[in-house]
């Protein structure tokens, strides 16, 4: 029997363990969320993903119990917390600078909420050496947080907020402050921890890779709203509109009118050009100004022009060399610049293409994505 | 070469004026008294030679400091003083405690303008604060007048030229010692500590004393020991503000000199106020290495 | 957006109404008329009339302003010179004994700072007067502004000093061209302070000095050993009002030479 994907969200019998219904939240003049609604299930790792500014943050700290929403409701397990104190929440919430305790001891910071419930002395013992285990930090318990790496921190942080078992973990950019190896990681120690206590964590980052690995769905958020909210393949094969297509990953973005109507369209991007062929989610009207978007990765490119649609004529201007793959920015008819990606699966001295060749790009009809806007 | 000037002439001058004056000051008290005037003995005789060190530290003896124990004017007021200065640093931080943490919750552009507002004061002469408090306290001062008209009482309180007064006086001019270094420190926390605390299950006032007060802890002794250090020798708060029951060594040492012309017995009593003074001095200095070595 | 809470908005007011109000009742009560301090008898100025005609009290005055200028620069002189000792000249014997010196006076009681100079002229049979108090005020006063100092010296970064001992400064070239001038905002502040703590000076001054020369404060003192003067409360408040002159104008420089920077900056990148 083939293992049931997990994807709660599609299943209208599953109750969301968080509901935001018609929130909106503003700081004097400014609204930091509009009117904003959204579910989020059981065991979900959700991701909260935007610039700075776009509301992810507020919208982790109303879950947390630090502001409050100006209209609307939040439920938790079905429960209105719209006015329960931060304290007696059975949410917890990694902060972005870990903000441990630097006057308590590794193990004291982790006991902290615990105590907090004033719970018998070998309870709260057995529960932070557990933590101690899970976040392999039992070799650091007596040492105070300024004696610890960052990666080290950033672990306490997360075996301190785990360890009073909430129904519901907030993750404000654990990974900034980390470099680029320790954070590839440690993503996928968050992962597997996530999985092994089954919590449901809520992930506020500006990272789109970070989001991609990570979640299991994400949200993309712009000056207060909600402009996407689906899986990382969705997101990034399937945007619905420029602003995600253009955020998350690199893309090409190329604006035109549909010349023909129906399931197979044209698009006319340049003049003398044959029409981009594509295929939109929904029908279009003929005449209609689009966005066709395509990722550098699908655009092919070739010395001589092979025999499909979809393909045009163009000249090298620039080659990036990233070691696995290179990008080629190729300038079409017209002015219109347009990234094609090739693995470098052959050494360096056996690649024929350089700069200012003349070069053939093309893609499927099904490649690229149409929108409307 | 120019290194050793640049050295030797700030050396020389604290050698001269600092060190050299704590020797004599030194040598004295372990002298006779002779006269009401110098010389008092003995002498150091450098022509003598060998006999005359021999001689003059011969005559040196602690008779001035057995003095010290059999007049019991001299250890009541070591003891008062203490006292004194550590009640009067308990009122001061009850005070102190809560301006400091409000300036450091205070909205950012308020800081610097409160900030400036608790430094001023200390461009103001020291005894001129002292003396207004004179004014205030005393029969027909102005918190009388205020009572008396209010009705709260009916004969004027007596506060001027008592201990009280000196508790008042003495918070009222070491306050901004103890408010600077709590608002240094409490100005460092960072926000996201106490949300976390609150997060992980406290009340505001749980947070507080698990978080706040502990981390303020630093600034709240240092502030403590700038009171009381220099409260203890205190001279013009005891001699404008305190009563005749008012014990304190400063005014004690004053009088033993100005009134009693004693030189030797003055110089006793000022080698003893060093020897009290030189623990909370060193345990103040602790700390402040201890809270350097924390940030660096 | 952080506003006061009711808490922090009593604490700041009874805490600043108490620092505060014995200054403004000073004030206040100068301009009485009465010479029961505590009665109010109608306003005049005339206990500042009677204290301008008060020669004693303007000879006071002058010795104290004598006093506070000379052994503020004199300790300004010594107290930069012990900073750069402490913090730039290394290891040298008796470094020990040096930084201990600087440190002493700042937690010394004055009663036996002043017992123990007064021991000393005597010792050496000089003249008691201006000068002895100068000789004090300078000692003490020159370990406040080398630690004023010496705490902008630790943050100095050194290599400016370097750069011009590359560029072909001598040692005091390099001092008097570069070092100095960014540290003077340090020795400036040293300096106030200095000429502050001499102005303020009671129980050093009155230990150190002879018949020739009274301040101001110990003519203040004698004069309100035995209770409220309101001659001295007309001169109190012409202190009061010269030292609140003096931090807000030094305030409001710093505050438009900061503008200043601030807008040559911007003016900077637009010209870009």
């Amino acid at each position: 029997m083939a293992q049931t994907v997990f994807a709660p969200w599609t299943d209208p019998a599953q109750k969301p363990i968080i509901e935001f219904r018609n929130v909106t939240k503003t700081f004097g003049d400014f609204t930091a969320i509009h009117d904003l609604s959204l579910n989020i299930y059981e065991r979900e790792f959700f991701a909260l993903l935007g610039p700075s500014g776009c509301g992810k943050t507020t919208m982790m700290r109303m879950l947390a119990g630090f502001e409050t929403a100006t209209s609307g409701d939040i439920f938790l397990s079905g429960k209105d917390i719209g006015h329960v104190p931060p304290n007696q929440r059975p949410v917890n919430m990694m902060f972005q600078s870990y903000a441990l305790f630097p006057h308590l001891s590794v193990w004291d910071n982790i006991a902290f909420g615990l105590r907090r419930e004033s719970k018998d002395k070998n309870f709260i013992g057995d529960r932070v050496e557990e933590m101690l285990r899970l976040t392999r930090l039992t070799k650091f318990a007596r040492r105070k947080p300024h004696q610890i790496s960052g990666g080290q921190r950033q672990r306490v942080a997360l075996a301190r907020s785990l360890a009073k078992a909430p129904k519901l973990l907030l993750l404000d950019e654990p990974l900034g402050a980390l470099d680029r190896k320790l954070r590839e990681q440690t993503q996928f120690e968050l992962m597997d921890i996530q999985e092994k206590t089954g919590t449901t964590f809520v992930i506020v980052t500006h990272d789109q890779e970070e989001a991609m690995t990570v979640a299991s769905r994400i949200a993309v958020m712009d000056e207060g709203n909600l402009v996407q909210v689906a899986t990382p393949a969705e997101i990034y094969e399937a945007p619905n509109s420029v602003y995600v297509a253009d955020f998350i990953g690199d893309v090409n973005i190329i604006e035109g009118r549909a010349t023909q109507p129906g399931t197979k369209i044209g698009i006319a991007w340049a003049e003398g050009q044959p029409p981009i062929l594509a295929t939109p989610a929904k029908s279009v009207e003929a005449g209609q100004s689009l966005h066709f978007a395509i990722r550098p990765e699908k655009v092919t490119i070739d010395t001589e022009r092979p025999d499909r649609p979809n393909t045009f004529r163009g000249k090298v201007i620039d080659i990036a060399y990233l070691g696995n793959i290179s990008t080629y920015h190729v300038e079409l008819a017209g002015g219109q610049m347009i990234k094609a990606q090739m693995v470098n699966a052959r050494r360096l001295a056996n690649r024929h293409i350089t700069w200012e060749d003349e070069v053939w790009v093309g893609f499927t009809d099904t490649a690229g994505v149409v929108l409307e806007e | 070469m120019r290194r050793f000037v640049l050295i030797a002439i700030p050396y020389v001058w604290l050698l001269a004026l600092f060190l050299v004056p704590f020797l004599i000051v030194l040598k004295i008290s372990l002298s006779d008294i002779a006269l009401a005037r110098p010389p008092y003995t003995p002498q150091l005789d450098f022509a003598a030679g060998w006999e005359g060190l021999k001689s003059f530290f011969s005559e040196l003896d602690f008779e001035n400091f057995t003095f010290l124990t059999t007049d019991d004017l001299y250890w009541k007021a070591y003891l008062s003083s203490l006292k004194i200065a550590a009640i009067s640093t308990f009122l001061t931080l009850l005070v102190g405690y809560p301006v400091a943490y409000a300036m450091a919750r205070a909205p950012e552009e308020w800081r610097p303008t409160l900030l400036m507002l608790v430094i001023l004061p200390f461009w103001t002469s020291f005894l001129i604060r002292v003396y207004s408090w004179m004014g205030i306290l005393s029969n027909e001062g102005v918190l009388n007048q205020v009572l008396l008209w209010l009705g709260i009482i009916d004969t004027p309180l007596h506060i001027m030229n008592t201990t009280t007064a000196v508790y008042i006086g003495v918070v009222y001019t070491y306050l901004p010692f103890m408010i600077l270094p709590i608002y240094s420190a409490l100005e460092k926390l960072d926000g996201s500590l106490l949300e976390a605390a609150e997060d992980l299950g406290c009340s505001r006032l749980e947070a507080f004393w698990l978080v706040t007060w502990p981390l303020s802890r630093n600034g709240i002794i240092a502030g403590c020991f700038l009171v009381f250090i220099p409260t203890i020798g205190e001279f013009v708060i005891p001699s404008l503000l305190g009563g005749s029951d008012t014990l304190m060594i400063g005014k004690v040492l004053w009088e033993e000199f100005f009134s009693n012309r004693d030189w030797p017995v003055a110089s006793a009593v000022a080698v003893v106020l060093l020897l009290i003074l030189i623990i909370p001095i060193i345990l103040f200095q602790r700390n402040e290495q201890k809270q350097r070595e924390a940030e660096g | 957006m952080r506003r006061f809470s009711w808490f922090n908005t009593v604490s700041l007011t009874l805490g600043f109404t108490f620092l505060y109000l014995p200054m403004v009742l000073l004030v206040f009560y100068s301009f009485n008329e009465s010479r029961l301090v505590t009665v109010w008898a109608g306003f005049s100025t005339k206990w500042y009339g009677e204290l301008l005609r008060d020669q004693a009290f303007l000879d006071a005055a002058w010795v104290t302003v004598k006093v506070a200028v000379f052994s503020s620069t004199l300790a300004t002189i010594l107290g930069t010179m012990a900073a750069y000792v402490l913090v730039r000249a290394g290891r040298f014997h008796g470094r020990t004994l040096f930084s201990g010196m600087i440190y002493a006076p700042l937690v010394m009681p004055e009663v036996i700072t002043g017992l123990a100079l007064l021991l000393l002229f005597i010792g050496i049979n000089l003249d008691r007067g201006v000068f002895t108090i100068v000789l004090a005020h300078t000692t003490f006063a020159m370990c406040y502004v080398s630690v004023v100092v010496s705490s902008r010296l630790t943050t100095f970064d050194r290599s400016l000093e370097e750069a011009a001992l590359d560029l072909g400064c001598s040692p005091f070239e390099a001092f008097r061209l570069v070092t100095l001038p960014i540290i003077a905002p340090a020795v400036i502040s040293g300096w106030l302070l200095a000429f502050t703590l001499s102005l303020d000076d009671l129980v050093i001054a009155s230990f150190t000095t002879g018949p020739s020369a009274t301040t101001l404060p110990i003519k203040i003192f004698s004069a309100v050993r035995l209770g409220v003067s309101p001659q001295i409360n007309a001169l109190s408040t012409i202190m009061i009002a010269i030292v609140t002159i003096g931090v807000i104008t030094a305030s409001i420089l710093t505050k438009r030479a900061a503008v200043a920077q601030k807008r040559d900056e911007q003016a900077a990148i637009r010209a870009e």
